[in-house]
């Protein structure tokens, strides 16, 4: 089964499909083609999922829209400039994953597991940065109670956290699969199924940056 | 992503992994249906609890005391009880019972059946879902044992009541808070759910299973797990923020200025009750599609099984199905019409609603067309299926009155809603659980129920629901106003207590003709007759495997379909039924 190299393909095209007899529609699922259903089943699963999160994070939006829109209380909370450094460092890690996975492609397992290794770094890295953001805001006495505006900066980062635990966990055991020698090809799914799901949280918290500047 | 387990099938050993941790789809739609089974009593006992309040609220009884010593000090109820027993009634019934039964129970067991799959997608996440269920309903039904008692707030639990905390009664503080806490448990379970849904539906389809060939009921399951995907996330982010209010102090919920029992609320402002309100029915709308849709899936099921006759327009069913789902997204303001909405948005959701009219008399059409002419047999099975179409008419035509902004003002805090929404919603669901568990019960448990007593339970709940809800319209329009506890000293209600009296004796009229259904279940399970392989000649895959089914589905044998769901009474067929793995040389499809 071709491994797909690129997020842009597996977003756009969907996740790559073995033949099936007629295709989706013509020939049925297929249950009981071993891993090539389970794969699919496996991408089908992660995206149904991006779209739940999606709508969690949907109406947190409209909820954070309307309530600003509704009341005049609202005053615009300062925003630590660690987020910035923090962008950059989630960016750095999409990067790296992708690059392992680029490597993976190429049969280069030495580089794979230094370029995975340094996106789940980063990963951890970011959500230490989080903390520390959290911590400086704090210490300035913004709490999440203080204003509409901090609550939601606090709910939004800290779902988004809480989504980026489960990815830096799914990151960890490919990494400790990675360097015990144990990723054959039935890890394949798993790598690429947490590396798209970093992608998606990357995306997210750059929408979440550019709607805390613009509107929170 | 839990491990392709699915893929290796041998059957685990011990209790435990074969019964309570099990990763076998029957077994977890065994669980969640024995859960929802104990539900539902639950479910009915509080709203018989009510009733007798609603008629007796001067009544004194020794075990009220005994049970709630500060709520129902000396025995008598006082209306905070009754309203936390509406609260609880309403919770356990719309979440452990309607949206459990018919799509986790019955979805789990017969959807990888139905289409030819050995599990579902994700066995352990199926698991995890419905333990996290159960821990959903634990943590509900504690609130009833904790100081101040279950909540007040409905099961819509609106702000500012279920945000402001203790203050605004008993229940409201702890309580309260684990019901939000419980809520948010369940959705992530709903959710969990919904993956393996979709994923199995969409994925593990055997060879010749095209979408269009597939059951109805897996249809109604797959549209199901799409609303419960995108609705139980909107409640999830809905009960996070309401529960941040209550315990953060944080200002989504309540707005400022707020006098609560001669106290002013200080330490909030400019929050909304509306916001909470626009997505809590962002989310409860689509539920009452959850709730129904599996329903219909089994009615146009058994309908052309036991009519002998293919789906009425099988097409334009799966249309309906689709569009009942998305219209469904589409209508929340319409129960906001007394909130203040702008009246041309109040109108924007009047004419969607009214639109879901046209779904629904595709659907209630095809239905009669597919009786129509058939060979009907009428098993208990069937006449739950034709319970299901009346109950679904009936409590659809109430629906057009409310969805028309002028008249619900009037009707919405009364009676009328109350008739409507357990009508259509409960009821009309319940028989379509009903409908399913007299189906496929031989192929569950391997035994046959008994059909006359089947058949008695169904006259006997039809009669007793019909008398229980359909004089709530009238009592309605006569201006009863609902979540009142007690009537009693209020004069122009005065001419209606004998109807109120009827409505409580047809209640508990129906809740005792439930121990037969119970009798029969459990008779059954131990003494009821073998089930032989396919006992209805039905069509669909379940049907191809022995009662019960091994716990590899097909016992390594890879089903292939090559006919449709419904093929019954073909012309030059050697029987009445084509099985959809017969051979194509059968005869030719149409």
């Amino acid at each position: 089964m071709g491994m797909s190299g690129s997020i842009t393909h597996d977003i756009i095209q969907g996740p790559p499909r073995p033949p099936v007899e007629g295709g989706w529609e013509g020939g049925g699922g297929g249950g009981f083609e071993g891993r090539g259903a389970f794969r699919r089943a496996s991408f089908t699963g992660l995206f149904v999922m991006l779209a739940a999160s999606t709508m969690l994070f949907a109406a947190f939006t409209s909820a954070m829209v309307v309530r600003r829109g509704l009341s005049d209380d609202w005053a615009s909370m300062a925003k630590p400039p660690i987020l910035l450094l923090n962008t950059a460092i989630l960016l750095a890690s999409s990067l790296a994953l992708d690059l392992a996975r680029r490597a993976l492609k190429s049969r280069n397992r030495a580089r794979f597991n230094g370029w995975w290794t340094a996106g789940t770094t980063l990963g951890l890295l970011f959500l230490c940065g989080q903390a520390l953001a959290w911590s400086q805001l704090n210490a300035a006495g913004v709490f999440i109670s203080s204003n509409p505006s901090s609550s939601f900066f606090y709910v939004l980062t800290f779902a988004h956290a809480i989504h980026l635990l489960g990815g830096v966990t799914a990151l960890l055991y490919v990494d400790v699969q990675a360097w015990r020698l144990r990723l054959g090809p039935a890890k394949r799914t798993v790598i690429d199924i947490s590396a798209i799901f970093w992608h998606f949280l990357d995306g997210l918290w750059l929408y979440l940056m550019v709607l805390f500047y613009v509107w929170g | 992503m839990s491990a392709p387990t699915h893929l290796a099938h041998q059957a685990p050993q011990g209790f435990i992994r074969k019964y309570v941790f099990s990763l076998d789809h029957k077994v977890i739609g065994i669980q969640y249906y024995f859960l929802g089974l104990f539900s539902v009593f639950l479910g009915i006992s509080l709203s018989l609890l009510m009733r007798f309040h609603m008629v007796n609220p001067e009544a004194k009884v020794s075990w009220f005391a005994h049970l709630w010593p500060t709520s129902a000090a000396g025995g008598m109820m006082s209306p905070e009880l009754y309203l936390s027993l509406m609260t609880m009634h309403g919770t356990i019934m719309v979440f452990f019972v309607l949206t459990t039964v018919p799509q986790s129970g019955f979805g789990n067991y017969f959807l990888p059946l139905q289409i030819g799959a050995e599990d579902m997608a994700f066995p352990v996440l199926n698991m995890l879902s419905f333990w996290t269920t159960f821990l959903a309903l634990v943590v509900m039904v504690s609130a009833f044992f904790v100081q101040g008692g279950a909540p007040l707030s409905g099961w819509t639990a609106y702000p500012p009541l279920s945000a402001a905390g203790r203050i605004t009664g008993p229940g409201q503080g702890m309580g309260q808070t684990l019901w939000i806490a419980s809520i948010a448990i369940f959705c992530g379970a709903s959710l969990m759910g919904a993956i393996n849904f979709i994923a199995t539906t969409v994925d593990l389809r055997c060879k010749g299973m095209r979408l269009m060939r597939m059951p109805l009921t897996c249809w109604t399951w797959l549209v199901t797990a799409i609303l419960a995907l995108l609705g139980f996330a909107v409640l999830l982010a809905a009960g996070l923020l309401l529960i941040l209010d209550r315990t953060v102090g944080t200002s989504f919920f309540i707005p400022g200025g707020l006098m609560i029992s001669d106290q002013i609320i200080a330490n909030h402002k400019g929050g909304s009750p509306l916001l909470w309100q626009h997505l809590f029915w962002f989310f409860g709308h689509p539920e009452v599609y959850i709730a129904i849709l599996p329903g219909m899936g089994v009615t146009s099921h058994l309908l052309a099984t036991f009519a002998r006759k293919p789906v009425f327009g099988y097409k334009a069913m799966v249309y309906a199905i689709l569009s009942l789902g998305f219209l469904g997204f589409l209508v929340w303001g319409h129960h906001m019409f007394m909130s203040g909405m702008n009246p041309y948005s109040a109108m924007a959701f009047s004419v969607l609603t009214m639109a879901i009219g046209v779904p629904s008399a595709i659907k209630t059409f095809n239905w009669i067309g597919t009786l129509w002419g058939g060979q009907i047999h009428f098993t208990a099975a069937m006449m739950f299926a034709l319970g299901f179409v009346s109950l679904f008419v009936t409590g659809g035509l109430s629906g057009i009155f409310l969805g028309q902004p002028a008249l619900d003002l009037y009707f919405h805090d009364t009676y009328f809603v109350v008739g409507h929404f357990h009508m259509i919603m409960g009821v009309a669901a319940i028989f379509g659980m009903f409908a399913g568990t007299f189906y496929w019960f031989p192929k569950m448990f391997g035994k046959m129920m008994n059909e006359t007593l089947g058949k008695i339970h169904f006259f006997a709940t039809f009669i007793g629901v019909y008398c229980i809800f359909m004089p709530m319209h009238f009592v309605g329009i006569a201006g009863t106003p609902r979540r009142y506890s007690d009537f009693s000293n209020v004069e122009y209600l005065a001419p209606l207590m004998p109807v109120q009296r009827f409505m409580t004796h047809a209640a508990y009229f129906t809740a005792a003709v439930q121990i037969l259904f119970l009798i029969n279940l459990f008779w059954s399970l131990w003494k009821g007759p073998k089930a032989p392989m396919n006992p209805w000649n039905s069509t669909s895959l379940e049907w191809t495997v022995p009662s019960p089914p091994p716990f590899d589905n097909f016992a390594g044998v890879h089903p292939v379909v090559n006919h449709g769901p419904y093929e019954f009474s073909v012309p030059g067929a050697p029987t009445d039924f084509i099985m959809q793995t017969d051979p194509p040389s059968v005869t030719s499809e149409s």
